[in-house]
């Protein structure tokens, strides 16, 4: 399902959806940090407001700096629209809220973010909505969790933290065989490394806080719709393929064909919740995205290095990352990632959870701090912070435990990332009574 | 709404207002392997404006049942019989590419029926190159790929969309893979026989407004000039940076065009 596409990514991250400022010839997309806009007369505001005239009323809804980031990520994913929200989480939020209602049940991946995994697994219940979280590896825990009342299927590019290699064909094969859509949170790999829609994803978010901005000065979530799932076909989704009380009778899938989620998404989701991303943040987010391209192959190096270098160190008890041979899902990250499947990826130490905490405090380039995705390499131990809400069950079934280390690792040299994780190593041993 | 005509369930969008014989009426005519769905803006601010919207799908295109009609002169004629069923006397005709052939054709026998005529993206003879009635009847996926790439201005297929956060590549990739691959083959090969647009436009009597994009690279504005020639009411509007799909390139220019002829 390759799409066509007027040029490559790395010109995309670039131009896609982005012109000079027809105002001002300003080459750099302006940041319009306005709330609302000008109507030139009274007919024409109706027309804004019915819908049939695009344009800009209130930046809840679009601002015209959102719009060429919202653009840009369709671009480069494949899709046929996107609508930037205040944050991942935000980005996740709504797509559940355009397509649920109290009573619809989610079959997610158990290897998750920990703040994906907190609002499916006790937020969301307490409006109506559940999840059963199963192993994405197992298709037929997939196709047993699902019932009448799924509406949609969860997980994401290479799981966090372990690394577990969605099988993106499989899994949308199974959504779609039961009238239900795939949503896939691709905030690890980008589009550089997977176009999930060509896989057979129906939706996809970001973080874009992670890679796609690179810098870590800023939060914001991407929310993009392939325009391939047929809501009308699947017979589950009212919300789009019936008339919609909330805009005279509109039915989405009638009035904007391909473009139906999206457009609810934006015409109900931003309305009614307005966890819209500030004109400000996407300005910061298409910085980074201009150099998505570049960026990534260096953290893939860089990861490599690093990668073989821990995976060589006898303080080291394993390394879970799918460039290795031994790593599960080694052979379908080669077939469906061949670029590679992330700079994100954890490992565990030898000595348990005090040498763990060593070694975070024995380094000094790397980050301790809650974030992937950076320009700097980061670090952190996941049971005591990202994913400390879970309990011992659920850390097993994310493949994480006591003294498992999560790195992000950035784009300063390898050389001096290696010789800082070997300070952190040294001091690891130390704790845990020398090597072994 | 739905109903039958010409023996087929057949699919208009109408705003979801029942069409009244009382007041004016726009109906819309979309390209090969569209469907209603381009026409959303328009029809939606004509209804508000109290008009009969009807953004009709074709046979075997949308939600309108089969089989495709093979020919403009058999679509017209469709049109006709859909104009009559609906007990509409006094329409105007707006088409889009394939659309705007139907138009001219449909217009030409409807006579005074029609009120305004308005081509968007019209040339005529359309001719259709080779390469692509070759890939519309066997690589489906080249097909749209090739529309797509051709379908739009250099400058928009790489963005800008006025629909915010809107990417029109995809978007019009996606609406040619919803149609079915026969419809969009057998729409090709409608538009490249088609023989009569000239003859068509000179009987044409309202007044008709030609719409067209100075980049538009399927019916280059170049070639727009016999058609020109042949209507003897015309005027023609031209959009700067605009390609073929002028209703998503520059949906706005369009609708202000619009306003301006039937209003």
């Amino acid at each position: 399902m390759t799409d066509y596409s007027p040029a490559e990514l790395d010109t995309l991250a670039l131009h896609a959806g982005g012109k000079p400022d027809p105002a001002t010839g300003a080459r750099a997309t302006p940041i319009y940090q306005t709330a609302s806009y000008c109507f030139p007369d009274s007919d024409y505001a109706a027309a804004l407001f019915n819908m049939e005239r695009p344009g800009h009323v209130y930046s809840r809804l679009s601002n015209p700096t959102t719009a060429v980031l919202e653009e840009r990520i369709s671009a480069l994913e494949g899709g046929v629209g996107a609508i930037a929200t205040a944050s991942g989480q935000a980005a996740l939020q709504l797509a559940i809220m355009t397509i649920m209602d109290a009573g619809s049940h989610i079959v997610a991946s158990s290897a998750l973010y920990g703040g994906s995994h907190n609002l499916l697994a006790y937020t969301l219940p307490r409006f109506g909505i559940t999840t059963t979280f199963v192993d994405a590896r197992d298709e037929d825990a997939i196709r047993a969790a699902i019932r009448p009342e799924t509406r949609l299927i969860f997980g994401e590019t290479v799981g966090n933290p372990g690394l577990d290699v969605l099988n993106i064909p499989v899994v949308s094969r199974i959504a779609h065989d039961n009238g239900i859509p795939l949503l896939v949170d691709s905030t690890f790999t980008t589009p550089y490394l997977v176009r999930p829609f060509e896989l057979g994803a129906d939706l996809v978010m970001h973080s874009a806080t992670k890679f796609l901005s690179g810098h870590g000065i800023v939060i914001g979530g991407l929310l993009v719709d392939s325009g391939r799932f047929d809501w009308d076909a699947s017979g589950k989704f009212p919300q789009l393929s019936e008339p919609y009380k909330g805009f005279h009778n509109l039915v989405f899938t009638e009035e904007f064909g391909p473009a139906a989620f999206i457009s609810r998404a934006r015409k109900e989701g931003l309305r009614d919740f307005g966890a819209c991303q500030s004109p400000t943040s996407a300005f910061y987010i298409l910085q980074g995205m201009e150099t998505l391209g570049v960026r990534m192959e260096k953290h893939v190096s860089n990861t490599r290095a690093v990668v073989e270098f821990l995976d060589s160190h006898d303080a080291v008890a394993g390394v879970a990352h799918p460039d290795l041979p031994d790593h599960t899902d080694h052979a379908l990250a080669s077939d469906l990632y061949p670029k590679g499947t992330s700079a994100v990826f954890t490992f565990a130490i030898k000595g348990g959870r005090e040498a763990g905490i060593a070694f975070v405090n024995g380094l000094n380039l790397f980050s301790h701090l809650a974030n992937v995705g950076d320009a700097k390499s980061l670090v952190i131990h996941p049971a005591s912070t990202t994913h400390f809400r879970m309990d011992e069950a659920a850390l097993a079934a994310a493949g994480i435990g006591e003294g498992t280390i999560r790195l992000s690792v950035g784009l300063e040299d390898p050389k001096d990332l290696i010789a800082d994780l070997k300070a952190g190593l040294r001091a690891a041993e130390k704790v845990a009574g020398g090597r072994g | 709404m739905k109903l039958v005509s010409s023996g087929k369930d057949t699919y208009l969008y109408t705003n979801n207002k029942t069409v009244d014989p009382s007041k004016p009426s726009v109906v819309f005519i979309h390209g090969a392997g569209f469907d209603h769905s381009v026409w959303t803006l328009f029809a939606r601010h004509f209804s508000r404006h109290d008009w009969n919207v009807i953004a009709l799908d074709l046979p075997g295109h949308g939600r309108s049942e089969g089989p495709v009609l093979e020919s403009i002169e058999q679509m017209a004629s469709w049109t006709i019989e859909l104009i009559d069923t609906l007990g509409l006397n006094n329409v105007a005709l707006v088409g889009h590419s394939m659309g705007s052939l139907i138009t001219l054709e449909a217009s030409s026998r409807l006579g005074d029926r029609v009120t305004h005529t308005v081509l968007i993206g019209s040339i005529s003879p359309m001719p259709v190159s080779e390469p692509i009635l070759d890939a519309t009847a066997n690589k489906p996926g080249a097909a749209h790929s090739m529309l797509t790439s051709f379908g739009f201005s250099k400058q928009n297929l790489m963005g800008g969309n006025p629909n915010p956060g809107m990417w029109m590549v995809s978007e019009s990739m996606r609406r040619y893979e919803d149609e079915a691959q026969s419809a969009l083959d057998s729409d090709m090969r409608a538009c490249n026989a088609y023989q009569r647009g000239l003859e068509a436009a000179s009987e044409i009597t309202a007044p008709t407004l030609m719409l067209h994009g100075d980049a538009d690279r399927l019916t280059p504005l170049r070639a727009t000039k016999p058609l020109q020639d042949a209507l003897s009411n015309t005027r023609m509007d031209i959009i700067p940076g605009a390609g073929h799909s002028l209703m998503v390139e520059d949906p706005n220019h369009v609708l202000d065009q619009l306003k301006i002829h039937l209003l």
